[in-house]
Order: C-alpha cells, then sequence, then structure tokens
C-alpha cells in the first residue's frame, strides 16, 4: 500500500519507537507558540480574508468563500413568494437535524411545545456523528468546571465570551447524565467510574468516549428519541430564508424541498438555528472532515436577517487529517489516538513536538514540520507526517487499538493499512468553525426570537477550540435554547409576516456595489466534475 | 493517462479513474448527490451500496464512500431503506426479555441464513447480535452491534423482515440507561453544581484580567 519512499521512512520511524515512546517532548512556551502561529497556521495569512462591506459586521473581515456567501444574493424574489398560507405553524421551529438540534427538539418536546426539525438531509447527517474522541466534562475528583474553564479559556486564547464558556463548564456533567439517562454507552470500568483521557491542552483526564464513535453513539440515541416522541422531521428540506413579522421578530422560515424544488413556508414562534459549520467551503482549498452539508448557511440566514457574528474568521484545522491513501484525505483521525499515546513522528523518524499541544498550534506545527522544515512525507495529494499508532499498544497493551479506535482501524484497514502494525501519514484537516452568531448564554442571538445552538455559534471557545468542548456545547446549548424557545413561545404574538429584510439586503447590496452573483445559502457543496 | 476503469451505475456505463471511491466516481460521471451522501466518511450509512462484479453472481453491499471501484462492477445506491422503528418510552421500560418480543416479534422468525451478517457494511456478526436480542442478552447485542451506522443493508437481506439497526439501537439504550453500571463520581458532581459549590470560584475567574489569566494558565499544572 505505502510507496517504496514512505517505505523507507517508515523504516526510520520503527527503528526510533521504542525510544519515541517513552520520550516526553518538552512543550511549547507561551512566546514560542505566538510565533509559531502567526506564521503558519492558515487563520493568520491575511491575503486570504475579506473585509465585509454590508451587514451587522461590516469593516470585519472573514474567509473569502465566507464572505462571498455572507453578502451574497438570495436564492428568493420576496415579490413571488406568498406568505399568507404556511404549510406549517409551530411553536418552535429547529433547522439542522444534528446534535444540537435534536437536543434542542427534545428539550422543547419536553417542556409541551410544538416543536418541528427541518433539515437538509436525512437527521443525524450532521457533523455530530463524525465526532469521534470525545466529551468533556469535570466529573472527577481531582477536577473541577473552575479547571475546565482555564482549560478552555486559555486555549481558546483568552478571547471565550466568559458567560458562555462558564455555562458550558457547569452544566458539562449534567449533560453527560443526561445523555448516560438516554441511554447513551460512555466507557466506563466495572465499578461505573467514566474512563477518561486527556486531549489536546487540557490539564485533566476529562474526555469522555464511548469507543472512537462517541458522536456517533450520541447522535443515533438522539435521533431515536427524537423519532420516539414523535416530533415531526421534515427532511431534504432546506431553510433559505428566515421570516419576520412587521416588529422584527423572528417568525419562521422559506424552506426549500431539495429534491422538488418546492418552496414552503414554516411559520414559527421561535426558530433555532443549529445548522453546524462550514468545512465544505474548503478555505484556502483545505480538504475537510466535515459532512456534506456543512456549508454555513444558518450564518447566512442569520446574517441577512440583522443578527451579528463573532470571530467569524477564526476556524480550526484538525492536525490530524488522513493524508493516505487518497480516497480517505482529508478524514479524520480522531485525537484520541495521540491521547492513547501516539506521537507525531517525521520523514527522519523524529518526535518533533508534544503530541498533546492545542490543536491551533498542533496543525501549525505539523505544517511548520512539511513546509520550511523540510520533514514532510510526499504523498499522492501533498505531503504529511506520520502519526505513530502502534505505539498505543506499546504503551497500553495489545488489543487496546481494536477496543478503543475501532473505527480507525476499521478506516484503514479497508485500504491495506493495519494501524497496529503501521504507522499512518496525517495532514491538518479543515475541522471546525470556531466562530459563528453571537448569542447570550439563553442561546438569543441579537434578532428577537432567533436563538442558536451548536457549530453555528460562536464566542463559546474563543478563537480555538479544545477537543470534546464540541460535543459538549452541541447538547448543553442545544437543550437550553430548546427549553428557552419552547418557554419563550408562551408569550409570542406574532404580527404579520414579512421578507422585507431580503429587500432590504439587496438595497444594501446594491448600494454597496457587490455585484457578485454568488447565490447563497450554498446548501450542499457542487462536486459533480462539470463535462463539456 | 490516468488508469481508468469501467462501471456501471443503475445500469449505464461510465469511465471512470480507478483511484476513486465509488461516491466520487459518482461525482465524476456527473451525478450532483442529494440522497446517498451524509457524512462521507463510513459513519452515518447514508450510502449504502449494492455492487456486482460482472462475470460473478453474488451481490456485495458497501458503504459508497469507503469502497474502491473495480472494472466491470455493476453499481446500485440504496439511499434509503424502510425500517420499521417501534416508538417506545423509554423512562418506562425496562430490559427484560418481554421487550423485544412486544416491540420486534419478528426477531424471533430468524431462520439462520445467516444474510445479514453476509451484507454488513461494517463486517458486524449481525445475525448473532440478534440471537442475543431474542435472549435478552442485550449487554453483549449492544457490544456487537456498537459500530452499526444503520445503513439498512441487513433488513435489505433478510427474508424474516427484521430491522436488526433497529433492534440493535432499542438493546443500547437499554444497556446504557439500566445495565451498565451507574456513575456516583457523576452524580457527585451534578449535585455539587446544583448546590453552588463552584459559582463563586468560577466567577472570580470571569473577573479575572486577562494577565492574570494567562499566568494561571501557563502555570497550570497538568495531570501526567
Amino acid at each position: 500500500m505505502y510507496t517504496a519512499e514512505m517505505l523507507e521512512s517508515m523504516k526510520k520511524v520503527e527503528a526510533n519507537r521504542a525510544e519515541n515512546a517513552v520520550l516526553e517532548p518538552r512543550r511549547m512556551t507561551a512566546q514560542e507558540k505566538t510565533d509559531l502561529l502567526a506564521a503558519y497556521h492558515p487563520d493568520y495569512k491575511t491575503g486570504e480574508f475579506t473585509e465585509l462591506t454590508i451587514g451587522a459586521n461590516k469593516g470585519e473581515k472573514v474567509p473569502h468563500e465566507l464572505a462571498a456567501l455572507l453578502q451574497g444574493k438570495s436564492r428568493i424574489d420576496p415579490a413571488n413568494i406568498s406568505l399568507d398560507d404556511p404549510d406549517y405553524d409551530v411553536d418552535v421551529l429547529v433547522i439542522g437535524g444534528g446534535g444540537a438540534g435534536s437536543s434542542a427538539a427534545i428539550e422543547a418536546h419536553e417542556a409541551g411545545a410544538n416543536v418541528m426539525i427541518v433539515t437538509k438531509l436525512r437527521i443525524g447527517d450532521a457533523n455530530t456523528m463524525m465526532a469521534e474522541g470525545g466529551i468533556q466534562a469535570a466529573d472527577k475528583e481531582n477536577d473541577s468546571p473552575a479547571i475546565h474553564y482555564v482549560d478552555a479559556f486559555g486555549g481558546g486564547h483568552f478571547a471565550a465570551k466568559p458567560s458562555l464558556l462558564k455555562r458550558l463548564v457547569c452544566e458539562a456533567p449534567e449533560a453527560i447524565k443526561w445523555l448516560s439517562d438516554l441511554g447513551v454507552e460512555f466507557d466506563k470500568t466495572e465499578d461505573g467510574t467514566m474512563v477518561t483521557t486527556h486531549g489536546g491542552g487540557t490539564s485533566r483526564k476529562r474526555m469522555h468516549a464511548a469507543k472512537d464513535y462517541s458522536g456517533a453513539e450520541i447522535m443515533r440515541t438522539l435521533r431515536d428519541e427524537v423519532l420516539n416522541r414523535q416530533i415531526p422531521v421534515v427532511d431534504f428540506t432546506a431553510a433559505i430564508e428566515l421570516i419576520l413579522d412587521e416588529n422584527g421578530h423572528v417568525a419562521g422560515a422559506v424552506l426549500l424541498n431539495m429534491e422538488t424544488d418546492e418552496i414552503l413556508i414554516a411559520r414559527a414562534k421561535t426558530v433555532i438555528i443549529a445548522t453546524g459549520g462550514a468545512g465544505r467551503l474548503h478555505y484556502q482549498g483545505f480538504p475537510t472532515s466535515n459532512h456534506y452539508g456543512a456549508t454555513a448557511d444558518g450564518l447566512v440566514l442569520a446574517y441577512r436577517a440583522g443578527a451579528k457574528l463573532m470571530y467569524p474568521d477564526t476556524l480550526q484545522y484538525h492536525p490530524t487529517g488522513a493524508a493516505f491513501p487518497e480516497q480517505i484525505f482529508g478524514a479524520l483521525v480522531t485525537e484520541k489516538v495521540r491521547s492513547l499515546g501516539a506521537k507525531l513522528i517525521n520523514v527522519n523518524g523524529e518526535a518533533f513536538m508534544h503530541p498533546l499541544e492545542t490543536r491551533d498550534v498542533s496543525a501549525a506545527s505539523i505544517i511548520r514540520e512539511c513546509s520550511d522544515r523540510g520533514n514532510g512525507v510526499k504523498t499522492a495529494d501533498g505531503i504529511g507526517v506520520w502519526l505513530d499508532t502502534p505505539m498505543i499498544e506499546l504503551k497500553n497493551g495489545e488489543g487496546t487499538i481494536e477496543a478503543r479506535i475501532p473505527a480507525m482501524m476499521r478506516m484503514f484497514g479497508k485500504y491495506g493499512i493495519d494501524i497496529r502494525k503501521e504507522p499512518i501519514l496525517i495532514y491538518p484537516t479543515l475541522h471546525y468553525q470556531n466562530g459563528g452568531i453571537d448569542i447570550e448564554p439563553d442561546g438569543q442571538s441579537a434578532v428577537p426570537g432567533l436563538l442558536v445552538a451548536g457549530e453555528a455559534v460562536g464566542g463559546i471557545h474563543g478563537r480555538n477550540r479544545l477537543m470534546g468542548n464540541s460535543l459538549l456545547d452541541i447538547i448543553v446549548f442545544g437543550r437550553s435554547a430548546g427549553k428557552n424557545a419552547a418557554a419563550l413561545s408562551k408569550d409570542v404574538k406574532l404580527g404579520a409576516m414579512t421578507l422585507e429584510h431580503v429587500n432590504k439586503f439587496n438595497n444594501e447590496r446594491a448600494a454597496a456595489g457587490i455585484d457578485d452573483d454568488t447565490v447563497s445559502p450554498k446548501l450542499l457543496p457542487s462536486y459533480a466534475r462539470k463535462q463539456n | 493517462m490516468e488508469n481508468m476503469v469501467n462501471i456501471f451505475l443503475m445500469g449505464k456505463k461510465y469511465s471512470v479513474p480507478a483511484n476513486l471511491t465509488i461516491m466520487t466516481a459518482m461525482e465524476y460521471a456527473g451525478y450532483e448527490l442529494k440522497r446517498g451522501c451524509g457524512c462521507r466518511n463510513g459513519f452515518c450509512g447514508a450510502c449504502a451500496t449494492i455492487y456486482r462484479i460482472k462475470g460473478d453472481t453474488e451481490l456485495h453491499a458497501c458503504l459508497a464512500c469507503q469502497t474502491k471501484v473495480e472494472e466491470n462492477m455493476y453499481i446500485a445506491t440504496l439511499p434509503f431503506f424502510p425500517l420499521v422503528k417501534k416508538v417506545y418510552d423509554i423512562n418506562e421500560i425496562k430490559p427484560t426479555e418481554q421487550i423485544m418480543m412486544q416491540l420486534y416479534p419478528e426477531i424471533y422468525a430468524c431462520i439462520g441464513c445467516n444474510a445479514c451478517t453476509k451484507a454488513c457494511t461494517q463486517e458486524l456478526n449481525v445475525m448473532q447480535y440478534i440471537a442475543y436480542a431474542q435472549r435478552g442478552e442485550y449487554e453483549k447485542c449492544a457490544e456487537e452491534s456498537f459500530d452499526c451506522v444503520m445503513c439498512g443493508v441487513c433488513s435489505s437481506r433478510c427474508p424474516a423482515g427484521i430491522s436488526h439497526p433497529q433492534v440493535a439501537m432499542l438493546a443500547r439504550r437499554l444497556n446504557g440507561k439500566y445495565l451498565a453500571p451507574g456513575c456516583g463520581h457523576l452524580e457527585d458532581r451534578v449535585r455539587e453544581i446544583n448546590n453552588g459549590t463552584f459559582e463563586e470560584l468560577i466567577e472570580a475567574l470571569m473577573q479575572k484580567p486577562i494577565d492574570e489569566m494567562r499566568e494561571l494558565y501557563n502555570n497550570r499544572d497538568i495531570e501526567k
């Protein structure tokens, strides 16, 4: 499977394995990290960003691809849309069928609201399903929500919104308990103690997991619960514009049947945007670990309705995307591989960094190793460094890989690579949208009645997210958005529905001289080969 | 010139590069996928696919995103399969043998043909986990079925009409909620938080100037 050149380098990795396995590489100083990020992290490449000229974040910079969509043309002409006879009329409309949307729907339903989920693919087609490594919660004796707070705040470069971060860490144990009570199977010892490990940048072992199917186990359980409650799920139906009422309160959404192109109108007293991230925009040409629908739709909808974004210029490049074989290029190799003891090794067989630095630092360090330092291993699609998986069993004993990271073993096994015996090649992959829509701790955005949960939120993690804090935030903020939306909807008296904000946005576009004909939201990436 | 192979998508012939997966080959052929494409990484089960190699009689099942194309591969996608999903209240049911009899009685009609196991895209021992479910051995059923992505191929091949992924889903939830040992340290921590044990500490952190937080972060001790 591996090329001759790779095998040559692999010999050096094998020769140094025993020595590298026991080595504890030095962690970088704060100054070293700052310098490294400035020189090598993609977020710091100023040429890759555009200044927004309209909307609530006017004057701020975001990636080119996102700018085009945020300032893009609506898919509809309000003049052609009739709002008089809605197809759906609910208390709470949840847009997005991932972990945040499902949690929100369950809690809204629990609170007695009439709730409905719309999703452009199926419920569960979401980044939640693909989260492998785990979920953080400070529930061990030597840990506390305060320590969790410091880890996350520092890891996010002291930029997180404190009120959001407080909620995240304080409600983490309760989130784990809620999931457990729903039947999620967390890894435990025989006496019920949670099996927990480190993630990059954690100071306590607080990563809870369900093997390396952590997100899948959570997602399929939430989906099952949504179905048990018989909450309507309208799938293959995208929200393409929010609807407001005459007083500026959110009042529903314009929906598009993805298969028939039929336009449908949903009236709702509150709306929860839980549309996830943006990996499929392939910022700076990076491959992505994200699911097919990760195209920042919720950000576009909210921005056009007047919401403000927080840190839309910061993305997470997961240090370990698969670099080989090409069929899985960019696919996620869970951080848990490093939590369990595998180290990052360069072409010469050297452990060039501590394996559990934060994700931004690790990604930048790998990029440096593969570029200026010239210590990468060439692949068909580019370059990578080794992640020495056999170290895991050297350290923890035979059978550890199959028991703890079976998905990784399967993913590479399909291409003839036995990760118990051979190391794998990795390179950073576009993984997470650190920024998103600005909210208050109750989930409320700047648009009254519009709540946001999950990856579409900005500010919870600051400018870099720690492993295991995203599965956590979708549960904590999803649940709270569902509860709050249900409560709010009791007192909402909607006025006449209108799409006037879309007309207003069109006028702003014209006034700013934007004649780019990009249509948004994007809904799906375009991968079909265009034939002549 | 790239190394090309001939494949048949829903019976129609296309020439595609040999290094592609079935999913990327469909896109190379010009398909704009809506159904049958989810995580693109083997976790979501959206892209269940049946194929046969010309000259061979056996049908194989796979996930389109996880399988390389081969010469003379006849491919049909199975983007949706109407599995039976029974509705229940997880707080009301108990992990007894009776619950399977009530919700999924068809599992007892299994004829032992093993077609489910042969078809599994995750190479799970599907018939075995159904046998565990029949006997009310939910912990074993949960473990055996754990890597299931619920693509539905097993059910498409079952002469007894069993919705295997849904049976396994029920077993896992029963196991996770009722059979797995409870977690004392989790319960304790939730109680402490509800009692406001950490409130002051966190409020103090939220008020600290960034320089002090930086100091605290850069000098914190890290568990070995």
